[in-house]
């Protein structure tokens, strides 16, 4: 096997080139940057003039494990891509599968389902912008963030039983309904929520270390943030209005009013103001579909696709057959391959999926957003200076979940 | 928009598309692997597709020509997406890199050397991505056994 060679040596300690440069090894584990990343710093003095990025310290082989059991086994490993915000995974999953078999859900779950995704982006960005402050030493900031993501993670937990790995999706529907006074629960959540959230941006906002240490650092132009495949709230800082949710609209985010917010600078604190105002976005259209949330069926009625209830599967010899034929031989979509995209807390992740006719997919491709952007980081750091790395990585987000599969 | 989008492609390159489709309303356009810069280069300058939005690789075996190679590609200005697919023969598994149309197509093509190995000609620097120096096969290789171990490195300084 031939290996291009980098202009970067390989090797663990300090080194000196002949210019003067100093070859500097940050991470696999370091203290400010949360997920494992190591990144090989060619530093001219405080300056940053080279970096090369290596990661696949998390792979776990989440796409081969995928291809040897069947669509619904898949969705416990989907919380794990994007571990602070599962329940978007769980639903481009199903989604994924559900376009693979030409079928849609009833539409209470439709609506429970941006709900969930919406509570998910809403804990994505309280994560990324407390992680965020905390490596910037602004503690008290993780603690209020971090104290209202737990709320949102106990609503969550209420309605599918888990706080980060849900599993809360199936295709064709959900594992259960959303309890009885969940829209209680929710409103009293966003209240914590809202008060953390406005105390955290009177301490970050306007706040001159924390705005000098983000502002014009970690800048790219829109052009370069395009040709690297940004997407999320990196893409939109520069001044792209691309979500998901509106240029192809998914379940029923068409239904809601809500704001795609752009910036126009593309540094890093453009990215934690768009983010800042997502939040405000997501809890505007979880408030909506609360209100307009509908009654009925949670899972599609054909029992090809998501299992009959208990009482049908004792009581008659067909639902039990069916039962039996979908724990064993799973869903069946037809021979085909789809591409399905939701907007993730971080960008777009897309679901590719090539079926061969069998309950099991021949190949299952997730296109996760932390990728590009991480790929990209070597560009956005260049230049700048090394402790200018710590904001950059904390608004890039990067998730190793979902960056290594 | 279904067939204008396929037809343009075929009209412009008739000698090199092999199929087009668009099942459940993803377009998607085969190619012949020998066309696939001209092809992604036209639909970047002429098209509009300006956003790579993945790249992978998918493994047929023991169909022959037994890899393809997917792209998806988006156009921020006009809002649509297309697939682009090329299949790959085992014996000659190397396809043009899009890294110099796409920047964004470098790890993308540097993770699908490292899980199926095809090789990316005009590639800057194709190095294995997640996997490690001294990992043997691929793993996303429909051959490459599910609990396959691998052998002890040596210690790295």
């Amino acid at each position: 096997m031939q290996m291009t060679k980098t202009e970067l040596p390989k090797n663990w300690s300090l080194e000196n080139l002949e210019d003067g440069r100093l070859v500097l090894n940050m991470g696999p584990s370091h203290p400010a940057m949360h997920g494992i990343v190591r990144v090989l710093l060619t530093v001219d003095g405080e300056r940053v003039s080279d970096a090369d990025v290596e990661i696949g310290y998390l792979h776990r082989g989440f796409e081969k494990t995928c291809e040897n059991v069947t669509y619904n086994q898949c969705v416990p490993y989907t919380d794990r891509l994007n571990y602070v915000s599962p329940f978007i995974n769980n639903v481009g999953f199903a989604l994924a599968v559900e376009k693979l078999m030409g079928i849609e859900t009833p539409v209470r779950t439709q609506y429970i389902r941006v709900i969930m995704s919406e509570i998910s982006r809403i804990t994505d960005h309280l994560t990324c912008i407390g992680a965020n402050a905390m490596e910037l030493s602004a503690f008290t900031v993780y603690f209020y963030l971090i104290n209202a993501r737990e709320a949102l993670y106990k609503l969550g937990d209420s309605a599918a039983g888990g706080r980060i790995t849900p599993a809360y999706t199936r295709v064709g529907g959900l594992t259960r309904d959303l309890p009885p006074d969940f829209k209680k629960d929710a409103a009293e959540a966003f209240k914590l929520v809202r008060k953390n959230l406005a105390d955290s941006d009177k301490l970050l906002t306007r706040n001159r270390i924390f705005y000098d240490r983000l502002h014009n650092t970690g800048h790219i132009s829109k052009e370069d943030a395009i040709s690297l495949s940004f997407t999320g709230p990196a893409l939109r800082s520069t001044g792209v209005p691309l979500d998901v949710r509106k240029a192809t609209p998914y379940l029923v985010y068409d239904r809601f009013d809500f704001d795609i917010p752009v910036g126009s600078n593309g540094d890093n604190y453009d990215r934690y103001l768009v983010r800042l105002e997502e939040i405000q976005q997501s809890m505007r259209i979880v408030e909506q579909a609360l209100a307009q949330l509908p009654d009925g069926p949670i899972n599609h009625p054909d029992f090809n696709v998501s299992l009959p209830p208990k009482e049908e599967v004792y009581g008659n010899i067909e639902a039990l057959m069916a039962h039996f034929k979908l724990t064993f031989e799973g869903v069946k979509p037809p021979k085909g391959e789809v591409y399905q995209a939701v907007e993730g807390g971080n960008g777009e992740v897309g679901f590719y999926i090539v079926s061969d006719g069998t309950g099991r997919p021949w190949r299952l491709r997730v296109r996760p957003p932390s990728f590009a952007l991480t790929g990209g980081l070597a560009k956005m750091i260049k230049g700048g200076y090394i402790a200018d790395i710590v904001a950059t990585f904390g608004q890039i987000n990067m998730i190793g979940g979902e960056l290594e599969r | 928009m279904t067939t204008y989008l396929q037809e343009t492609v075929k009209t412009r390159f008739p000698a090199a598309v092999l199929e087009t489709s668009a099942f459940r309303g993803d377009e998607t356009v085969v190619i012949k692997k020998e066309a696939l810069k001209e092809v992604a280069a036209f639909l970047k300058d002429e098209l509009g597709f300006d956003l790579l939005m993945d790249l992978t690789a998918v493994d047929y075996l023991p169909r022959e020509p037994r890899f393809e190679l997917v792209c998806h590609f988006y156009s921020t200005r006009h809002n649509y997406r297309l697939r682009l697919k090329c299949p790959v023969g085992a014996d000659d598994a190397k396809v043009d890199s899009l890294t110099p149309l796409w920047a964004g197509a470098n790890w993308f093509e540097r993770e699908v050397y490292d899980m199926f190995g095809l090789k990316f000609e005009g590639h800057p620097d194709l190095r294995r991505l997640l996997m490690y120096d001294g990992f043997e096969g691929h793993p996303l290789r429909k051959d490459y056994p599910l609990k396959k171990r691998q052998p002890r490195i040596p210690h790295r300084d």
